[in-house]
């Protein structure tokens, strides 16, 4: 140990580390945050709809006669802008609680799902099912057809995530090292299985699949909307019976156990969790990474790291940061559109270093 | 009450491919006794102890808690009855001391087990660390709380259900010789209430002034059971530890051991691992 590392367990000793404002101002804040935000990107936008415009727009008060906007104004706010609002929320809220899951179950937090191929996974299982009901095959699924490609993401998903569980863990421990070195090959397999779809696909699917690559929100509609909805739904159902299980196995497997967790169940719950909700997510707006690792890890200097106010927050914090930075998407480059993906790696990957720092002399990375 | 076997082992085996790592362990273990299972590194006192958590299946044998068979019982269920402390536990989250303390409530509310948490992390002595994170703290206080985490899932366990069982797996290896003291102090506390204790431990100084009784094990078998003055004898330490030693007495007849007083073997090559 250097005298500065010396130093510094010295001060970390004697001061702890300061959590910051109670809990109960950051939910507050979080859920402030999210109307701000929403606030905002239901205003900006190529074709804007000032904050004096936006009740009538809404039909919640009458358009003022003078205004001439009225007519167009409601029919972007209904039709384009507030399902892809919607949509930009529910995918970030489901964004950060798979990537809070996903921490608590392998006891990582650099765990997340775009990062180590569960993503990928979903995202090639997607492209596969663009291709194939496009194909001479088309006539055994189309039964399937409104639900293929979210069920698709979503088996993609599932089994990316117990494949690399299988893979991380042994004897009830997971080597954190071995989790992102797997997670990095599994997520090659799933892009060369992805470029090999590229590869034999038509114009027309090439398009298609290109979209999952990029990850864009611009193919919201209220139908995915509903698809996705669900989803959400079972999500959040799904956090009230895993967040205290999730606590106790941040001590390992046995000690879950011990305490009286039954952990198997638990993560077969949690792999369902996060492969549903990451497969949503894939199946609507492509491979959107990094909100899964940003949105907890700065939770936990907040409000720290038990799991029952950590993924409701994760959910809420998500949605505030995937509608800002879907707006910021749809803006910054008016009228074109920046791939979303860009701009949350863009702020993610920074982020995700400074945790792999911090963790670098805990975890003997 | 004192009498009660809680937990009854009888011809356990564990064999594991070609290793057998426990072969033919007979085990009962009464409410309010006191037992330390001591040996060798390599002669089976983890794996009897994680046997007895439920936490492996013996190959053979069965084993027995409350009268009801060990694996029968349901995660939960075996919570509220048995309480393991194990070796080493790693967080990689800033939990603070009071709610890892917290996590041995089990799914009792907050609310009613919040002055056993805070008994307990006093008990342990831990009380102006509770807001502390964990991964700040050092090995021994580490220690400590997991230890109190511990006895807060005993005594949630123990107020529905009666006096269980306490199992702890070299609970002083990163303990200083005051806490190490405390620990055992504390152990005993519960045992006079009826609670059962089993501790593996590699002071055999401590081991007697832990246990009313001491098994020791060789080779994945019992060599020696008995009380503490039968089984801490030059004969048996001679013949497990494979070294020479003198075993002096204390006014009072029990047995301890001084470093000084032990050479290995002449002739032994054999440096039992």
């Amino acid at each position: 140990m250097t005298a500065a590392d010396a130093k510094l367990t010295a001060f970390v000793r004697t001061k702890g580390r300061v959590r910051g404002p109670a809990t109960i101002v950051v939910l507050c804040g979080l859920f402030a945050a999210l109307l701000l935000t929403v606030l905002l990107a239901a205003t900006v936008g190529a074709a804007g709809i000032p904050l004096s415009r936006l009740p009538a727009a809404l039909g919640l008060a009458a358009a003022d006669p003078g205004n001439l906007f009225a007519a167009r104004d409601q029919l972007i706010l209904w039709s384009i802008r507030i399902p892809r609002i919607a949509i930009a929320a529910m995918i970030g809220g489901m964004l950060g609680a798979a990537g809070a899951i996903m921490q608590g179950l392998f006891r990582n937090p650099l765990a997340d799902p775009a990062l180590v191929g569960v993503s990928s996974g979903g995202a090639f299982a997607a492209a596969g099912a663009i291709v194939i009901s496009d194909s001479r095959f088309a006539h055994y699924v189309s039964f399937l057809q409104p639900f293929l490609l979210p069920l698709a993401a979503f088996v993609g998903s599932l089994l990316t995530t117990i494949i690399l569980y299988r893979i991380s863990s042994r004897s009830g421990r997971t080597s954190i090292a071995l989790f992102l070195l797997a997670g990095i090959a599994i997520a090659a397999i799933a892009n060369a299985g992805i470029g090999l779809l590229v590869f034999i696909a038509d114009d027309r699917q090439l398009r298609d699949i290109t979209f999952w690559l990029l990850g864009s929100l611009s193919g919201a509609t209220w139908s995915k909307a509903a698809t996705i909805a669900p989803m959400l739904a079972l999500g959040l159902v799904g956090m009230l019976f895993t967040s205290r299980g999730l606590d106790v196995l941040i001590l390992g497997e046995s000690e879950a156990f011990h305490s009286g967790v039954d952990v198997e169940r638990l993560k077969r719950i949690c792999i369902v969790l996060v492969s549903v909700m990451t497969g949503a997510a894939v199946s609507v707006c492509g491979v959107i990474g990094f909100i899964g690792i940003v949105v907890p890890h700065l939770l936990r200097l907040m409000i720290g790291p038990g799991h029952r106010l950590l993924l409701p927050a994760s959910v809420g914090l998500g949605a505030s940061l995937l509608v800002g930075a879907d707006t910021l998407a749809r803006t910054i480059v008016a009228p074109a559109e920046m791939p979303i993906g860009i701009l949350t790696a863009a702020v993610g990957a920074p982020i995700f270093l400074l945790i792999l720092l911090r963790q670098r002399g805990l975890v003997g990375l | 009450m004192a009498d009660t076997p809680v937990l009854t082992a009888s011809g356990i085996s564990l064999t594991i491919g070609q290793a057998t790592l426990l072969n033919h362990v007979d085990l009962t273990v009464t409410s309010g006794e006191m037992v330390a299972i001591v040996g060798p590194n390599g002669a089976g006192k983890s794996t009897l102890l994680r046997l007895l958590s439920a936490d492996l299946r013996a190959s053979r044998g069965a084993i027995t808690l409350k009268g009801r068979d060990l694996h029968a019982w349901s995660p939960a269920e075996l919570a509220m009855r048995r309480a393991m402390l194990s070796q080493h536990v790693s967080v990689s989250f800033p939990f603070t001391v009071e709610e890892v303390v917290q996590m041995g409530r089990g799914n009792l509310p907050l609310a009613s087990a919040q002055s056993l948490v805070n008994a307990a992390i006093d008990e342990v002595g831990l009380g102006d660390f509770r807001h502390r994170e964990l991964p700040t703290l050092s090995g021994g206080e580490q220690q400590r709380a997991h230890f109190a985490r511990i006895l807060v899932q005993l005594a949630c366990g123990e107020a529905v259900h009666g006096p269980g069982i306490l199992l702890l797996d070299e609970p002083t290896s990163s303990l200083d010789l005051r806490h190490q003291i405390e620990l055992v102090e504390i152990s005993r506390q519960r045992a006079r209430n009826g609670t059962a204790v089993i501790a593996v431990l590699h002071d055999l100084n401590l081991a007697v002034r832990f246990a009313d009784r001491i098994i020791v094990m060789r080779n994945g078998a019992v060599a020696a059971e008995g009380t503490p003055a039968e089984t801490i004898t030059s004969d048996v330490i001679r013949r497990v530890f494979d070294i020479d030693v003198v075993v002096a007495r204390t006014d009072d007849g029990a047995p301890y051991l001084l470093p000084q007083m032990m050479q290995q073997i002449a002739n032994s090559t054999s440096i039992t691992g």
